[in-house]
């Protein structure tokens, strides 16, 4: 079981002179629950939009399933569901609306929709909202049913870009209740970004902390700890990014981390 | 099945437009305004100076001028799902990005032809007649060609510019001017010079001459001519859509 369905080589990617990923490499297994750690700009979002052929390395090798996600798209397409760290409900339209016009993009036979959409919609306990507009949905019925669209066609990986971000705590736990289930009893594999420690820590069972474009580490909890010699995730972490500094000064980064270590403190 | 895909994507529009029936009320508003305003302010002006009934000769002007505004402004959606983040979904799906443009351009088109269809009908209110009733399906046909034309104009248009504020100066900037100097409005024969230059390399003109044709049997260039004009605009047009389309990233 220890088949590798998620690849990158050496990726780099460039914008301009900014470089925002920088070289990265790593596999991930089937049915593993990978977490991408690391603090705003790091290079999160810009490796799942690459993995997920919404952008092109600008060198490196990544595969999916089997297939090179810049030169096989399609295939690749196929293979994966992607919640973005950005709302893309198309709020005029309802829930199961949103959730048809996904099945038929994703070629799921017209009679296999109904049941398949009632399926998704009662996992994220929206069923009994199934005919209201997006732009009716609170933040958190809007990501559920970004989620449940992400896994309408059963993909073999489940990205996740920042999934609980505006989140409560309590659909925070009910959404990682859903997937963790997924992963278990479909043998999804799930790749998801964050800046909370405490979500990398109780979900992943691996977690690459990248900086600057790098990972910097990776492994599991204790293994982190290990290298760094450390006692917590949030003391490898710190060791790790030394982002001590960047939290004293004022710009968004430090704030923004201010608030994840506040959150993973709230445990 | 790949029909099936341009088939959901085209509903798509069509429910997002019957959503809003503020959209209906705010393209529709225009045109009855140019009827009311010109139609009855210049009407007796224009007959005055030996020109014939205004009416006939304004409402194909105002119904191009309808489907120029509503197929350009259909382009908004495409501004709208790159800003409001539905374009990704779009844009990840297994889907090659020109079927995604045929099927939302096709629900724009067929918006702007209701549109058209419609203010024909309103003209009648206004007094305007055809010319000759077997000449309004053809009609209708140059109706269908210009709104899948003006359409993936707008696409082009939405597709290249990243704010509703650049699309807003597109539309000032060549819109509105597309429309004012085509000969919609007014006749072509005794303008000045760099008028007629303007009005003669405008496409919008040779739209609205073979409406005014066909529907009020005056014309300024000729049927074959505007036909020609009208072909090469469709194939830039959606030229033009398809690579400002392909290009975009989110
Ligand atoms: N389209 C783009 N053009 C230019 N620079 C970009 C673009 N997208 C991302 N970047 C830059 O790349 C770097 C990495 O951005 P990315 O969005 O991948 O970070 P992230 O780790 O997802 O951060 P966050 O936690 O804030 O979501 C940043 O410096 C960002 O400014
Ligand atoms: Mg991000």
């Amino acid at each position: 079981m220890s088949e590798i369905i998620l690849s990158a080589k050496d990726v780099v990617k460039k914008f301009g002179n900014i470089t925002a990923v920088d070289g990265i490499s790593f596999d991930v297994k089937k049915g593993e629950i990978f977490a991408f750690l690391g603090p705003n700009g790091a290079g999160k979002s810009t490796t799942i939009k690459m993995l997920t052929t919404m952008l092109r390395p600008t060198s490196g090798l990544l595969k999916l399933a089997g297939h090179d996600v810049t030169t096989e798209r399609d295939s690749a397409r196929k293979s994966f569901g992607i919640v973005f760290q950005d709302p893309s409900l198309d709020e005029e339209l309802s829930a199961v609306e949103n959730m048809e016009l996904h099945a038929t993009l994703y070629r799921i036979p017209k009679k296999e929709q109904p049941q398949r959409i009632e399926e998704m919609l009662k996992l994220v306990e929206l069923w009994d909202r199934k005919g209201s507009l997006i732009k009716t949905f609170s933040g958190g019925m809007r990501r559920r049913l970004e989620i449940a669209r992400g896994l309408l066609h059963e993909p073999k990986v489940l990205f996740l870009d920042e999934p609980t971000l505006g989140l409560d705590t309590q659909t925070r736990n009910t959404m990682w209740r859903y997937v963790k289930k997924l992963s278990q009893e479909k043998g999804m594999t799930i790749f998801f970004t964050t800046h909370y420690l405490d979500e990398a820590e109780d979900v992943a069972e691996t977690i690459a902390i990248i900086d600057h474009g790098k990972i910097v580490a990776r492994g599991t909890t204790e293994e982190l700890c290990k290298q760094t010699e450390t006692k917590s995730l949030e003391e490898a972490y710190l060791k790790l990014t030394g982002k001590e500094i960047r939290e004293e000064s004022t710009n968004n980064d430090g704030l923004n981390f201010k608030m994840s270590l506040r959150n993973s403190r709230l445990r | 099945m790949d029909l099936n895909i341009i088939y959901v994507l085209w509903l798509r529009q069509i429910r997002r437009y019957y959503r809003s029936g503020s959209r209906l009320l705010g393209t529709l508003g225009q045109p009855i305004l140019l009827l009311l305003a010109l139609g009855y302010g210049i009407g007796a002006i224009y007959r005055r100076a030996g020109e014939g009934n205004y009416i006939q000769f304004l409402v194909p002007g105002v119904i191009t001028q309808t489907v120029l505004l509503s197929g350009i402004f259909w382009g908004i959606i495409i501004l709208q799902d790159k800003r409001f983040g539905f374009l990704s979904e779009l844009l990840v799906a297994p889907v090659s990005r020109l079927k995604i443009l045929i099927g939302s351009a096709l629900g724009g088109a067929t918006i702007s032809i209701l549109q058209g269809i419609l203010v024909f009908a309103i003209a009648f209110v206004f007094g305007f007649r055809p010319y000759h009733w077997i000449n309004v399906p053809l009609a209708f046909a140059i109706l269908v060609f210009m709104c899948l034309a003006l359409t993936s104009f707008g696409a082009g248009i939405a597709s290249s510019v990243d704010d509703f504020q650049g699309f807003q100066g597109i539309n000032n900037l060549i819109v509105l001017p597309m429309f004012f100097l085509s000969g919609a409005l007014y006749p072509l024969n005794n303008v000045p010079t760099f008028l007629k230059i303007i009005t003669t390399i405008n496409p919008v003109s040779y739209m609205v001459d073979s409406l005014r044709f066909l529907l009020a049997n005056q014309t300024h260039f000729g049927l074959g001519k505007d036909l020609i004009v009208m072909s090469i605009t469709f194939v830039v047009a959606i030229a033009f859509a398809v690579d400002r389309f392909n290009k975009v990233q989110m």
